[in-house]
């Protein structure tokens, strides 16, 4: 097992005892910031397979988490007002089913990935960043202007949403609904890294010519990865706004797009566990710090300073002293 | 004759003021080495470029194996036959020798899209890309990560990607150098039988190479074909000695 | 709808863009001569406006506060690249992001203990506010016509700087080549530093232009930054002339597009639900028109590099 493995490895462990212990100890703050962490995470963990895989820097990620955030907001709302959500061609009121909110989101969040990132795959470089940054502020503006569902005020919903076979107002079942959650994505996630599509996404992110070359188009795997990873945010956006039984258009916001890839940073670009241990240190760093001052954000901007001008590979690298590999 | 599998007709491409390439039309026959000499600044890296599909002409035509190629994209040509190596060495650097082999075999499968089972542990891709790094000398540095390669080996990669990308035709830029004298001998050697697999567009400054290799050479100067023909026809060209040869000696 | 309210509205967009011109100026100088995306333009334009309104409050002369508004921004953006930015050049996009971004959190968060979370006001002088009767019949507050003013102003400035002066050719040649400059025996940190607090001074001098018509507060430059980015996608990275361009057509744009698509709704639907489904349109008219000039023309209408 390679040094990284033993950390994952660990990360995992870590992501089971903490929670477990906190319910043994009645902690269930602990459980919800636990909770936070995964879902943070998973957001992260979709940005990754854009960022680290393809190099694809998406400044505009809160799109998708903001998209899976209100297709729960407003499939729960229409159950909880009792105002059908359309009647035509049958009759739809809503849902409060995890399983189908979530098919929603991914769809949602897929299409809109797909929509944008067709667009802003014809540019590269720093176009590709502000334009990617700017489509985010145009959903932002949107969810602020659309009336009908709460605008600045957000929605809230009263009730979490429910899962098969689950209690989910149990803050450990929950919990434990979003690790699993998180697992398989990220067994995906290291599945499709050493799949064909993975090679090739590698190879086009550093070398376009040679992918070409082979009878590739590097656009084609820039969109495909655009898409997944936009669909793995949404997810992780419905799943957010079941944890706090709200959605706002903070969700959509830039600092969120900015936080997205802050944890992807902490913890290293490209690594499949990065994204997990950037939530972790980050939500560890809100908690901790913001219980010290008022002004944490200050203290977290210097720590990235700090990764960024000195710290090759984020926190794993600097733990492992290894570069990315991905096999 | 034969029918040409790579041809270009009346090719033509300027940057501002400056002809980089005058009515260039070259074939490529099947089993040939077909080499372009000229000096630095000759066009012969433009001409590549418009071959594979990296520049577009303002004049002309280029068919591959019959079919008008002019307007494909770079990655048509190469799913229509069309293999190049690189001068400069386009390679994922941090990917190991195997991982850039195996890109070939993806691209020139088809199957790119597909995303659960890990590609190296595919039996049929493995077999083929063990192959051409076997053919081109490379197995012993399968494992490598590519960034660690010499020049030369990275030289020899190129090759093999080309290898396992099946192709009607080879475009080479180059692929000699670096290699140091051993090294040229044996890739002399090795592209030598290659060419009965599929013809070879050569472009390449060991002359040595050159003339042991090519069934014919045509030469490139400021843009134009000042010369085509045999080995023997293109060292007796006095105006091939006046342009180009001259400088060598 | 009268041409007058019409007309009014025009003005309303040409002084958007014109200060969305100022942030935008300097954000595609950065980038065209040290190749960085500067997140944190939309804290030199806060700092600007902060300066402002804590010198203009303590003296109560606007005039001192706009020249504490250059002054500060443009230090503050000189420390800023000495400190910082001067590290990043050599580093890929994703790097320069996450440190600028990394300042913007120092910046807000300092700005905010330093001052409060409560915005401040910056009022505009005596002098220069009420209204002034334009031609036509046209009733304008004099202030919004004097920000068109000084934003032309420098808009000329900028032109007659980069095209006519030493500074300006040392600027021309970095954009074209960093090799060159080295060669032509310019000192490009200097160089650099010079252009990053030009360029910071002139977002300072938004901040607080603006400032005095909306508050001054923490978090208000980063709206205006990302429209500046919409701007320089517009109009193209690098190119002055398209950045002027781009800004008044996202000002307009925004502008008129707030006032005519609530209005064109109700064309279609019941004047309600218009007003709300207008809204939400005009919302997005900017980043629709970034769309179509960027399927039209993937690196902006002046751009010349993708």
């Amino acid at each position: 097992m390679t040094r990284e493995g033993i950390v994952n490895a660990l990360v995992l462990v870590c992501l089971v005892l903490v929670p477990g212990w906190a319910f043994y100890a009645g902690e269930t703050f602990t459980i919800t910031l636990a909770t936070r962490v995964v879902i943070l995470a998973l957001a992260a963990v979709g940005l990754n397979i854009a960022l680290g895989l393809g190099g694809l820097v998406s400044l505009g990620h809160a799109v998708f988490f903001g998209l899976g955030g209100y297709t729960m907001g407003i499939l729960a709302y229409h159950v909880q007002a009792y105002e059908p959500l359309f009647e035509w061609p049958f009759l739809f009121e809503g849902t409060k089913s995890m399983p189908a909110i979530w098919l929603a989101a991914v769809v949602l969040s897929a299409l809109t990935a797909f929509v944008i990132g067709l667009l802003c795959l014809r540019t590269s470089g720093a176009y590709f960043i502000m334009i990617t940054l700017a489509f985010g502020q145009m959903f932002y503006f949107f969810s602020i202007s659309w009336s009908a569902y709460g605008g600045e005020d957000g929605l809230s919903i009263y009730v979490r949403n429910g899962f098969p076979g689950l209690n989910t107002l149990d803050p450990i079942q929950f919990y434990g609904l979003c690790f699993c959650v998180l697992v398989v994505v990220l067994w995906f996630a290291s599945r499709l890294n050493r799949s064909r599509f993975g090679l090739a996404l590698n190879a086009a992110r550093q070398s376009p010519e040679r992918v070409e070359a082979v009878g590739l188009r590097p656009f084609h795997l820039r969109l495909t990865a655009f898409v997944i990873s936009g669909a793995v945010t949404g997810l992780a956006g419905a799943l957010f706004a079941d944890l706090n039984r709200f959605v706002s258009p903070a969700m959509f916001s830039w600092q969120m797009s900015g936080e997205i890839m802050i944890l992807v940073i902490l913890g290293g670009v490209g690594r499949l566990y990065g994204p997990v241990v950037g939530a972790i240190v980050f939500v560890a760093l809100e908690h901790v710090l913001g219980d010290l001052s008022d002004y944490w954000h200050i203290y977290l901007g210097l720590l990235l300073l700090t990764v960024v001008l000195f710290v090759r590979g984020g926190l794993i690298g600097a733990v492992t002293g290894r570069r990315a590999a991905h096999d | 004759m034969t029918e040409a599998v790579l041809e270009t007709r009346d090719l033509c491409k300027r940057f501002g003021a400056l002809e980089v390439s005058k009515d260039v039309s070259i074939s490529l026959r099947p089993g040939e080495i077909h080499a372009v000499i000229g000096p630095n600044g000759a066009g012969k890296s433009t001409l590549i470029k418009q071959i594979c599909g990296a520049e577009k002409p303002d004049d002309g035509r280029i068919y591959l194996l019959g079919e008008d190629v002019t307007h494909l994209s770079v990655d048509a040509r190469a799913r229509a036959g069309l293999a190049r190596t690189f001068q400069v060495s386009a390679l994922a650097m941090e990917d190991t020798v195997l991982e850039n082999a195996a890109l070939g075999v993806v691209g020139a499968s088809g199957k790119a899209f597909r995303f659960f089972r890990p590609v190296l542990k595919d039996t049929e891709v493995l077999s083929r890309v063990e192959a051409a790094l076997e053919r081109v000398g490379l197995a012993d540095a399968a494992g490598k990560q590519t960034s660690e390669l010499s020049h030369g080996q990275r030289r020899q990669l190129e090759v093999a990607i080309a290898l396992t990308l099946a192709p009607k035709v080879f475009v080479m830029d180059e692929p000699m150098a670096g290699l140091g004298a051993e090294g040229s001998k044996t890739m002399t050697g090795f592209l030598d039988g290659l060419r009965h697999e599929a013809p070879i567009l050569l472009v390449e400054h060991d002359m040595d190479a050159v003339f042991a290799l090519a069934d014919r050479i045509s030469v490139l100067v400021y843009g134009s074909i000042i010369a085509s023909g045999t080995v023997e026809e293109i060292r007796a060209d006095p105006a091939v000695r006046e342009a180009y040869l001259g400088d060598l000696s | 709808m009268s041409l007058v309210l019409i007309a009014e509205q025009v003005l309303n967009g040409l002084q958007f863009g014109i200060m969305l011109f100022l942030m935008a100026a300097g954000l595609t100088l950065i980038f065209g001569v040290m190749g960085l995306i500067n997140l944190a333009h939309g804290s030199l334009y806060m700092v600007g406006a902060f300066c402002a309104a804590a010198v203009a409050g303590a003296t109560g002369s606007f005039l001192l506060g706009l020249v504490a508004a250059l002054a500060g921004a443009a230090l503050a953006g000189a420390l800023v690249e000495i400190v910082v930015i001067r590290r990043l050049y050599a580093k890929d996009h994703l790097d320069q992001v996450l440190a600028t971004f990394a300042l913007i959190l120092i910046f807000s968060e300092g700005t905010r203990w330093l001052f409060g979370s409560f915005p401040l006001y910056l009022n505009v002088p005596e002098y220069l506010s009420g209204p002034v009767t334009l031609p036509g019949g046209i009733e304008y507050p004099v202030y919004r016509l004097t920000l068109i003013v000084i934003g032309l102003v420098v808009a000329l400035g900028l032109f007659l700087l980069i095209g006519k002066t030493r500074i300006g050719v040392q600027i021309r040649a970095g954009e074209n080549d960093r090799e060159m400059i080295a060669a032509l025996g310019i000192d490009i940190g200097r160089l650099y530093t010079i252009v990053f607090a030009l360029g910071a001074a002139l977002a300072g001098l938004a901040g607080a232009l603006v400032g005095a018509i909306q508050s001054v507060q923490v978090g208000m430059g980063e709206p205006v930054l990302i429209l500046a980015f919409v701007v320089i996608v517009i109009g193209g990275i690098g190119s002055i002339k398209g950045t002027l361009i781009g800004a008044l057509l996202v000002g307009l744009t925004q502008t008129l597009g707030g006032i005519f698509l609530p209005e064109l709704m109700k064309i279609f639907m019941a004047p309600s639900a218009a007003t709300s489904v207008g809204a939400s349109l005009a919302s997005m008219a900017i980043y629709v028109l970034m769309a179509a000039v960027l399927i039209v023309r993937p690196t902006g209408l002046f751009g010349a590099r993708a």
